[in-house]
């Protein structure tokens, strides 16, 4: 019983260490006080002007724009990578894999920052919406890799030539046969790619150049100048959209995926 | 042959791998090996012994290691109290858990903000409360509490994990040959965590040691860490060849700590399950 | 005969609200190898987690050498268990497998490595001591469980299906492997199993459960032979069960045939349920049978044939040595001694007497 009382607690403390910071946020979004955290009454107006804030919108559109092209590309680049890596000889999938690796071991710093080397000094790029879109894909690609390889695996390799044996083209035998047993691999590589995507703030910040702004990098600017209240309502807008998208998802399973696998490499 | 054609399907993705994978890596190695005139030197990577960057590594170190080891403590029993409740009740915990990594990653760092701000949340309740107020903003302390904050979960849930699979009969096989809780815990449980814990604390080391935005915003400046150092050699000094000099040093303590870590998880006795 | 060992007194046990045993009454003598057999879900399995004091009773005691041991921790009882899958300890090698339970109990190294020798030739797996889990064969594991448990030298080696993973073949040499140990160690085995083969060749006494009751108690030759119910009989090999009437004392009346039997005191113009083995039944010229008939089929299947035989509307189940192609007519003749009369349960709650021995 002691026992039980004392997990109970340990449990609460926790949920209190990882929600006070967000119940900070969400209350001070409807104080009407500039004075930080001094209570001033209650106000919608932080939610009004944030509607009215080119500068959070336009970051807010980027975030989108790049979310969905990033992981939209990144599933189709990766799932036909997997398709091949699937079909070659175990050596020179082991290559492949390795070079999977890499993205997701090394730090996000160093990430970005040869990836930014590689863009001005090497391509002559300019830093800017495209930069940050391939760089995102690159860091997206080994999520749906590692989501849809696994299933390839399972497939029995005989129903694909049983298809074939009965006179479908191979494109036919594709999406009649492999598909459907790789479908579920290939959504929640798309998902993991998102959230990775969304979250993204280091390679983000070195690949953007200087027009465009995430919702990360915009943020970060505007903590070094000095925090605008209208941030505490975005926190809110997106810690309600982060509750609906993860009740939507079946319970976040597919956080728990990227856990296994990050734990796998 | 026939194979050959689906081979083919990756074409794309090797000229990225090449592209966008390798060739970055090449041209970071390139800068950290030469001059702002192109010529080869290794004082990029020596750099590193500067007295400034060397206490800033072994801060970095420090706060990784100290932010790795509260991770640890913390996330060990919310495991085990996790492993325990029912079902139904344990999906609705991890939702609970997962939640707050689906905020912002800003956002969390500018909720810390508010809260250790010297005219913070927790001060003022201190205040009204009649109580000396704390200084943490702009220590290694708030950088550390807020990096325990980010990775917590990466330790949870491979511990978790790992504890979910051992099999109650494995369990109850111990307590039939002897041993009392204590015996189940060290003989039984903890390793076969053992695989878990140590793929938590590479996935909470790598992101603290290599850190710079947390350090940046909390640290007010204060608190250089490596991750500092290297940003602002790109940033502020322009200093290109610096910084990829240092970036390759950062590069081999991540992959140095990742092998030592995994080594040890070898000796362990190979619980490795996955 | 041996005394109680371990005695379980007015057990009551239930999960959620299942009652999964209901005052269940039951004693294990010294040196016996006691096998609780029914289908799955009839409590057999709880009833040895009882004993290994991995479960509390809600109600009821259960008595060790007559020392209350129900709140027992199971560390702290002389029993050890084998494990239906086995539940080695995946982290460790064979030798630190056997030896977990003898370092809890602070024993010489010297000691310990004797009895891993001991143990590990006992099962027939020497020279395995520094071989991994994962490298054995589910068998060789099983042999390893039972060596980890044994060198503990238990008073009673509890032993949940162990030899439900393996092949036939293997299970079948199992059994005897398994007789041979008891004998060697001299200990009691309390045995949990659905298989009704496994029961007769190892026990000594069989104790049929289903439902949270016990339905009979009694050697392998008391089950197979006087079955108590219809649910035993069924359970414990193939048998003909056939609605029947007890006209008087050993009379019985099947499907409109009076047949000869040994039982009495059953009253008159009773129905009750018949139960006839089909190695029972005799397969004669229709004019020297009982009743008359024709084979429906006929299956090869080694040391005999099974026939089925359509007569008065009941297709009797026949293993005969001898054959007779479908389509003949046959006369069928049963010896009184082979008939099983027995109460017909009254509803289905009843059906699940428990039968104290």
């Amino acid at each position: 019983m002691v026992k039980k009382t004392a997990e109970r607690i340990y449990l609460g403390l926790i949920f209190l260490f990882l929600y006070l910071p967000i119940v900070v946020l969400i209350v001070l979004s409807f104080n009407d006080s500039k004075t930080r955290v001094q209570w001033g009454g209650f106000t919608l107006k932080w939610y009004q002007n944030l509607f009215d804030n080119s500068m959070i919108t336009n970051a807010f559109g980027t975030t989108i724009f790049i979310t969905l092209a990033s992981a939209l590309l990144a599933t189709v680049l990766g799932t036909l990578a997997a398709i091949g890596i699937h079909a070659m000889r175990a050596k020179n999938q082991a290559i492949m894999l390795g070079a999977t690796n890499i993205p997701l071991l090394n730090a996000d710093i160093v990430t970005g920052l040869s990836m930014m080397l590689l863009f001005v000094r090497f391509m002559d790029l300019e830093l800017g919406m495209a930069t940050v879109l391939i760089a995102h894909i690159t860091f997206n690609l080994p999520y749906v890799i590692l989501n849809v390889l696994p299933k390839l695996k399972q497939c029995n390799q005989n129903t694909y030539e049983a298809a074939l044996d009965l006179g479908a083209t191979p494109l036919y035998a594709f999406f009649k046969i492999i598909w459907p047993q790789i479908r579920a691999g290939v959504f929640s590589g798309f998902l993991m790619a998102m959230t990775m995507s969304m979250d993204d703030f280091s390679i983000t910040y070195f690949t953007k150049g200087a027009g465009v702004n995430t919702l990360s990098t915009m943020i970060y600017t505007q903590m070094k100048r000095g925090v605008i209240p209208e941030m505490y309502a975005l926190s809110t807008i997106l810690f309600l959209i982060a509750l609906l998208l993860l009740l939507a998802m079946n319970f976040g399973s597919s956080r728990k995926e990227k856990m296994k696998m990050r734990e796998r490499i | 042959m026939r194979k050959l054609g689906r081979q083919l399907l990756a074409g794309p993705y090797l000229v990225w791998i090449i592209g966008f994978i390798l060739l970055p890596v090449v041209v970071i190695l390139y800068f950290a090996l030469t001059n702002s005139e192109g010529d080869f030197t290794l004082s990029n990577i020596l750099a590193i012994g500067d007295p400034i960057h060397l206490k800033a590594l072994f801060l970095s170190l420090r706060l990784a290691v100290v932010c790795t080891v509260i991770c640890l403590i913390l996330a060990y029993p919310l495991a085990m109290i996790l492993n325990k409740t029912g079902r139904k009740r344990q999906n609705l915990i991890v939702f609970i858990f997962i939640l707050p990594m689906w905020m912002n990653f800003m956002l969390r760092i500018l909720a810390w903000r508010m809260l250790l701000n010297n005219n913070g949340v927790i001060n003022t309740l201190l205040e009204t409360l009649g109580l000396p107020t704390l200084n943490i903003i702009n220590t290694s302390t708030a950088v550390v509490f807020c990096m325990v904050y980010d990775f917590l979960p990466f330790m949870v849930l491979p511990i978790y994990n790992s504890m979910a699979r051992i099999s109650q009969d494995v369990v109850e096989a111990a307590r039939d040959l002897g041993a009392g809780s204590v015996t189940v815990f060290f003989k039984i449980i903890l390793p076969l965590t053992l695989s878990g814990v140590i793929s938590g604390i590479i996935m909470v080391f790598v992101p603290a040691l290599t850190s710079f935005a947390i350090s940046d915003l909390l640290g007010g400046g204060k608190v250089m860490l490596i991750g500092n150092v290297i940003e602002q050699a790109f940033n502020q000094q322009f200093n290109w060849n610096l910084g990829s000099g240092l970036s390759i040093v950062l590069m081999i303590f991540v992959v140095v700590s990742m092998a030592l870590m995994s080594a040890h998880d070898k000796e362990g006795g190979g619980a490795g399950v996955w | 005969m041996s005394k109680r060992l371990i005695n379980l007194e007015n057990i009551s046990k239930s999960f959620d609200g299942n009652l999964v045993l209901d005052d269940l009454n039951l004693y294990i003598r010294e040196n016996e190898f006691l096998t609780l057999l029914g289908p799955s879900g009839c409590g057999k399995t709880t009833t040895l987690r009882l004993i290994g004091g991995f479960e509390t009773p809600d109600k009821g005691r259960v008595l060790f050498d007559d020392k209350d041991i129900t709140a027992l921790p199971p560390n702290q009882r002389q029993v050890n268990t084998v494990f239906q899958k086995y539940a080695l300890f995946p982290h460790m090698n064979i030798a630190e497998n056997i030896a977990f339970g003898l370092k809890i109990k602070k024993k010489s190294k010297k000691y310990i490595n004797d009895k891993i020798k001991y143990a590990l030739k006992l099962v027939n797996l020497d020279g395995f001591e520094n071989r991994g889990v994962e490298s054995l064969s589910g068998g060789q594991q099983q042999r390893v469980a039972i060596a980890r448990a044994i060198v503990n030298e238990p008073k009673v080696l509890l032993l949940d299906a162990p030899l439900g993973a393996l092949d036939l073949k293997l299970r079948q040499d199992m059994q005897y492997e398994l007789i041979r140990l008891k004998n060697e160690l001299g200990i009691t085995f309390v045995y949990v199993t659905h298989d009704q083969e496994e029961a007769l060749t190892m026990s000594d006494t069989i104790v049929v459960m289903n439902q949270g009751y016990i339905q009979q108690i009694g050697t392998p030759e008391d089950i197979y032979n006087e079955p108590t119910n219809a649910f035993v009989a069924d359970f414990i090999g193939e048998s003909n069960i056939i609605d029947g009437l007890m006209l008087e004392d050993r009379l019985v009346e099947i499907l409109g045939v009076k047949f000869p039997c040994v039982d009495v005191g059953f009253g008159k113009r009773r129905p009750v349920d018949v139960v006839i083995r089909p190695e029972d039944v005799e397969l004669v010229a229709p004019e020297h049978g009982t009743i008359e008939g024709d084979v429906t089929s006929l299956i090869f299947k080694g040391v005999h044939w099974e026939i089925d035989v359509m007569a008065n509307g009941y297709e009797w189940l026949v293993h005969t040595t001898q054959m007779h192609p479908v389509g003949s007519h046959v006369g069928i003749k049963v010896d009184p001694f082979n008939i099983q009369i027995m109460h017909k349960p009254e509803s289905s709650d009843e059906r699940a007497v428990e039968m104290d021995a």
